[in-house]
């Protein structure tokens, strides 16, 4: 089997006149720790709304195990294997924080054997991998950020994915939760899934990733690891404007 | 079989009344309210569940009375099959404005299904076989025995479609289709990254609701023996519709039953009592104090207390 797990192919978005994402192509292997920066606006977040489906890409592809995955629905790409989770948390705010794992199992993992399958079972499981059991009853409501930020990370797990795309998991966090989640996300990457992450805290990117892409006015200015990057001067200029 | 049990002996107990009861006006009066908890359990399935708050209700409803009313003038279709067809041609519009509205989200979907009610009623309005605009006048068969009086068996079989519609809404909460449209109602785009297919889910909901509509208001050419379009278009059927959930509480199955049987019947009180264009504004002034004071309905304020009591 090819190694490239996701492959972006000279992807662009406008909204309007506005050029959010201007010909990015990537390709991420299988199993990869995989991070990316860039300035506010640079369009990462645009970039992983064409990936999990969220935005239409208007131009390129994005092949997902060497289909091309672009024109598809969200819902059909959380099946193929890409989950995501939100900047700003959004729960199902009816329900409890083990119904929001429900959601995923019944409608991705177990749709064709809903019959007999032990979905809560399955999202108390899930819980506990995120030491967030105790709560499985409480309402989303009130829930504190760092509950909700890995409510977001156990919920697209609960999708059973290949990749997880992790959008700013740890922004606003104070510094021990940021290791709570990182340790998380290591744990989850040991079990063979491909992790994306999206992160404005630099150490934790730098701590994390195998490999970082930064992105600034929709396009892709360096590529390479995590201590080439810091040293880059075109980073330097896009993120210190000098 | 905590349902059904209690679902048995009250559609029992209904048929009782109707074959000792002589006055057929408790029964006149009975059937609107049953077809306001129809409606009322319809709605919520889009309006409730999902939060599409839907204005069109005259449109399905009075799609489903014209269905039966065309297909009695035309084969003299016996009532079940009306019911059946109008469920049908209102689920197939249901289909139809489900596809092309519910890309719109919120505001957007409510303006489309009001122009659905004016487009409708043109339709009918101009069509001549229906009665265009003067309507048509319908003659009730005979009643079937048991039953003495038609009025009386309609009220029962109203009485069924309400518990038949209550039980699909109840099923429908409970299960993976309720948790999907809930899962929409709290975030859309949440709901399609966790792999709910929210389009298709949305039209299913839309089509089901749209014909147990339809079914409502099948038997409303029998029930007047006669039919015309501005009263059945009438968007007092879509306030009722939605106001009955608002007040009895959306997020459970028995809080359009609970607030259908409260507004119409209180309706209907003051309609004979007092004045018959009171009736709206007591919905109204209902519908602003429940949205204000208790936005989760009845349902929600009797969970409030019973958690406090708890406590």
């Amino acid at each position: 089997m090819d190694a490239t797990h996701l492959k972006i192919t000279a992807v662009s978005k406008h909204f309007g006149g506005f050029t959010a994402l201007d010909g990015v192509s990537l390709e991420i292997a299988r199993g990869e720790r995989f991070g990316l920066i860039g300035p506010n606006g640079s369009g990462k977040t645009t970039l992983i709304n064409c990936v999990s489906g969220s935005l239409r890409n208007d131009g390129g592809s994005i092949e997902f195990n060497g289909e091309d995955v672009s024109r598809l629905p969200a819902f059909q790409r959380t099946r193929r294997g890409i989950a995501r989770s939100f900047q700003i948390p959004r729960p199902f705010a009816s329900m409890s924080l083990l119904e929001n794992l429900v959601v995923p199992l019944e409608f991705v993992v177990h749709r064709r054997s809903l019959h007999g399958a032990d979905t809560r079972g399955e999202a108390m499981a899930l819980l506990q991998d995120m030491g967030l059991a105790a709560k499985a009853d409480t309402p989303t409501s009130s829930l504190s950020q760092v509950e909700l930020r890995k409510m977001e990370l156990a919920r697209a797990m609960a999708a059973r994915p290949q990749l997880l795309i992790s959008d700013e998991a740890m922004a606003g966090l104070a510094g021990g939760e940021v290791d709570e989640v990182l340790e998380i996300l290591f744990k989850l990457n040991a079990t063979g899934i491909t992790i994306i992450m999206i992160e404005h805290i630099m150490q934790a990117v730098m701590r994390f990733s195998q490999r970082v892409v930064c992105l600034d006015a929709g396009r892709i200015i360096c590529e390479g690891t995590p201590e080439s990057i810091v040293q880059n001067p075109d980073v330097q200029k896009a993120y210190l404007g000098a | 079989m905590k349902f059904w049990i209690p679902s048995c002996l009250l559609l029992a107990a209904a048929t009782a009344a109707a074959l000792i009861v002589e006055n057929e006006y408790f029964f006149f009066a009975g059937y609107t309210v049953l077809m306001f908890v129809v409606l009322a359990t319809a709605w919520n399935i889009l309006g409730g569940y999902a939060g599409y708050v839907n204005f069109g209700t005259p449109a399905f409803f009075g799609l489903g009375a014209y269905t039966a009313a065309v297909l009695f003038k035309a084969f003299a279709l016996p009532l079940g099959l009306q019911i059946l067809a109008a469920a049908a041609v209102s689920g197939l519009l249901g289909l139809v404005a489900g596809v092309l509205t519910l890309r719109l989200r919120g505001i957007f979907f409510a303006i489309a299904t009001i122009a659905l009610v004016v487009i409708m009623e043109t339709l009918i309005i101009n069509w001549r076989y229906a009665g265009g605009a003067t309507g048509l006048q319908l003659l009730r068969p005979a009643p079937t025995l048991p039953f003495d009086s038609y009025i009386k068996m309609l009220f029962v079989l109203m009485g069924a479609m309400a518990i038949g519609a209550v039980a699909l809404a109840r099923w429908i909460e409970g299960s993976w289709v309720g948790r999907g449209l809930r899962a929409i109602r709290d975030s859309e785009e949440a709901a399609e990254c966790s792999g709910v297919p929210t389009l298709r889910l949305k039209v299913f909901a839309c089509v089901l609701s749209g014909a147990l509509m339809g079914a409502a208001g099948a038997p409303m050419p029998m029930y007047l023996s006669f039919i015309e379009p501005a009263s059945t278009f009438n968007l007092n059927y879509a306030i009722g519709a939605l106001a009955s959930p608002m007040i009895g509480g959306t997020g459970h199955f028995l809080g359009p039953v609970i607030g259908a049987l409260l507004l119409s019947s209180i309706q209907q009180l003051v309609t004979v009592t007092i004045s018959s264009e009171l009736n709206v504004l007591i919905v109204g002034v209902l519908l602003v104090l429940f949205v204000v004071v208790a936005p989760e309905g009845i349902v929600g304020l009797v969970r409030k207390w019973m958690r406090r009591i708890s406590r």
